[in-house]
């Protein structure tokens, strides 16, 4: 394979790279033949060691059990080759098409022109194998994500280079966009932070509790381990998955939007088209203020529709900051969010009596473009919202809120991690709000659209 | 309770100044309730009696039994009946309002640019008195643009009104 420098011959010409080329030409392509074993991953690895372990050691092993194994392992090779076979990818016309299924036939078409971003995927697996999964987002508000998973890493890079220069409608030869770094975690920071998070504060205890136990009262020890060692399981799987999502995790800036790579065992590469943002939120847990550290969460655009895709999806738009400091925290926002406002309005103290916890934190400001609330009962919760992204506004008022003369107005966005929140304010200044939101929002809308305008003017 | 009414007065005020008309759903939706609460309390009542006939109870506990569900029945149908009249939506000029809640009461903007699909339901119930379920959807899941309980024509109208709305205001995400 020539690479991706290689240039991009119409069919005809002399194709560097044939796989990828015919591809592009018109002609349907089978993913890597190793896709259905990487895509059913662990399982079927542990599967087949329970089922071919036995039978190469047990030699006089009965033969009934030993065909029904071997059926089995048929059966399963046979259902990932039937896989493969129905599942093929194409471009044609400016559109990715890709099919896939049997007996329930997809047929998914992905217009090159709205394509935002193209992420790289590689689990642990596919790694030893030295395949890759490219994630094709569009933009618009269906949010739908293509998967090729998996083609070759040499295959998946030219073919990104690629349709991100198709869909761009430049040369394939343009270098990819120049980034900048912006910050990396380091691996201590992310493993301290994950000590004192709440999920593991809550596991050392128990293990310290566990270990206690099995020094004061060595009898039941046998008995209380195999009830902690299960419920503890899930907490360290969780932990673990988020520890390599983040590991390593580097931000770099680019001309089109943020570049997030990360990965121990399952590398990826995101991109996060700035204009996609719809919400920041900012964590501080209570053991994180010791260090003065933060962890910032975005809102990406389109993640509202449910499925396997969508969970495979949502997976893969990680923090964007799991653990940084308020600098580097402020840094980010600024390239994100530039001029979020900082002016916040306290409400009225009679809300103490609703919120006891939560008061201290309670807030809101707002200038011509953006809104932030804070909040949080433990940990303190900053949430920032452009005011051009709002979906809809909502007043509630509980039957404490009623007696109190409070209500809270909420901001809805798009996407699911952001919840922006103006919480326990004076109902008159509720009401007030409520009638003037709409129009601020509107306005922020305009002022957007102008700004944007005047980029594509310059550009 | 006083001062609810006084905040929803309030909220409507602040908001009045392009004559807004507040539009309730159809009185169809309290009889409907009525049914439905009617239909589920004589449900758990059978299966009452069912039950203490089959512990062999004796009387008096199949007696308190079945004044105990009466008396939730009818507080159920009460608290539906207010449920019901709390219900209510505006079409301003850029945006839907909608207003809901006894205990929570909640008024949601939604602009109409905003929307993303507007959904009309009808279960066989709602369709047996000729009514149907509306919302719009937009890109946030929170939102909250749901109309029971319209007369079947005026959901269809609704419906094409938002469409066309929609795709005036359309301003993507």
């Amino acid at each position: 394979m020539s690479g991706p420098d290689a240039p991009w011959a119409p069919a005809g010409r002399s194709s560097p790279d044939p796989q990828v080329t015919a591809g592009l030409g018109g002609d349907w392509q089978r993913l890597h033949p190793l896709s259905p074993l990487v895509r059913a991953g662990r399982g079927v690895i542990a599967l087949l060691a329970i089922l071919i372990i036995p039978t190469l050691s047990s030699q006089k092993g009965s033969v009934g059990n030993d065909l029904g194994h071997l059926g089995l392992l048929v059966v399963i090779f046979v259902v990932g080759l039937i896989s493969w076979l129905v599942t093929r990818w194409r471009v044609e016309d400016g559109v990715l098409r890709v099919e896939s299924g049997l007996i329930r036939r997809t047929s998914e078409r992905f217009p090159l022109s709205q394509i935002q971003a193209i992420d790289t995927v590689r689990p642990g697996l596919a790694r030893v194998f030295g395949l890759a999964e490219l994630r094709i987002r569009l933009a618009g508000g269906s949010g739908k994500a293509g998967r090729l998973a998996y083609l070759t890493n040499a295959e998946a890079e030219t073919l990104r280079a690629r349709l991100l220069a198709l869909s761009h409608g430049v040369a394939e030869t343009t270098p990819p966009a120049a980034e900048r770094t912006l910050l990396s975690v380091p691996p201590g920071r992310l493993l301290a932070s994950m000590l004192l998070s709440g999920t593991g504060l809550v596991l050392e205890l128990v293990i310290v509790a566990l270990v206690v136990l099995a020094i004061v009262a060595p009898g039941i020890e046998a008995a209380a381990l195999s009830v902690g060692a299960v419920g503890l399981f899930g907490f360290v799987f969780g932990l673990a998955r988020r520890f390599n999502g983040s590991y390593r995790l580097t931000v770099a800036d680019a001309s089109d939007g943020l570049h997030l790579r990360s990965g121990l065992v399952e590398t990826s590469a995101e991109t996060i088209p700035r204009g996609r943002i719809q919400a920041i939120r900012m964590i501080e847990p209570v053991a994180w203020r010791l260090f003065g550290w933060c962890r910032l969460e975005v809102n990406v655009a389109g993640q509202k529709s449910k499925g396997r895709q969508d969970r495979a999806q949502r997976k893969a738009t990680r923090a964007l900051l799991p653990v940084g400091s308020r600098e580097q925290a402020d840094l980010l926002l600024a390239r994100v969010f530039p001029g979020a406002p900082e002016q916040r309005l306290a409400p009225p103290a009679r809300a103490r009596w609703k919120s006891p916890l939560r008061f201290r934190y309670l807030s809101w400001g707002a200038n011509e473009r953006y809104a932030v609330t804070t909040s949080g009962r433990l940990r303190r919760v900053t949430d920032w919202v452009p005011l051009a992204k709002v979906q809809s506004i909502r007043q509630v008022e509980g039957p404490i809120q009623r007696r109190l003369r409070l209500s809270s107005i909420h901001l809805d966005t798009a996407g699911q991690k952001v919840h922006a929140v103006l919480r326990d304010r004076d109902r008159a200044e509720g009401v007030k709000l409520l009638a003037q939101l709409p129009d601020r929002c509107r306005h922020a809308r305009r002022l957007e659209e102008e700004r944007r305008g005047d980029l594509g003017r310059l550009m | 309770m006083p001062l609810g009414i006084v905040a929803g007065m309030a909220v409507e005020e602040e908001l009045n100044e392009d004559a807004l008309n507040w539009n309730a759903p159809s009185p169809r939706l309290r009889v409907l309730r009525h049914y439905e609460v009617a239909g589920a309390t004589l449900i758990s009542l059978i299966l009452a009696v069912a039950v203490t006939v089959a512990l062999g109870a004796g009387v008096v506990v199949a007696v308190v039994v079945v004044v105990a569900l009466v008396l939730a029945g009818s507080i159920a149908d009460l608290v539906a009946g207010r449920r019901v009249r709390a219900w209510g939506y505006a079409e301003r000029a850029e945006d839907l309002l909608v207003r809901r809640g006894v205990m929570f009461r909640r008024l949601s903007v939604i602009p109409y640019g905003r929307m993303q699909y507007v959904e009309v339901t009808a279960g066989p119930f709602e369709r047996a008195f000729g009514l149907a379920t509306l919302q719009m959807h937009t890109a946030a899941a929170a939102s909250d643009a749901r109309i029971p309980g319209l007369p079947a024509e005026e959901a269809g109208r609704l419906r094409d009104q938002l469409t066309s709305l929609g795709e005036t205001h359309a301003m993507g995400l």
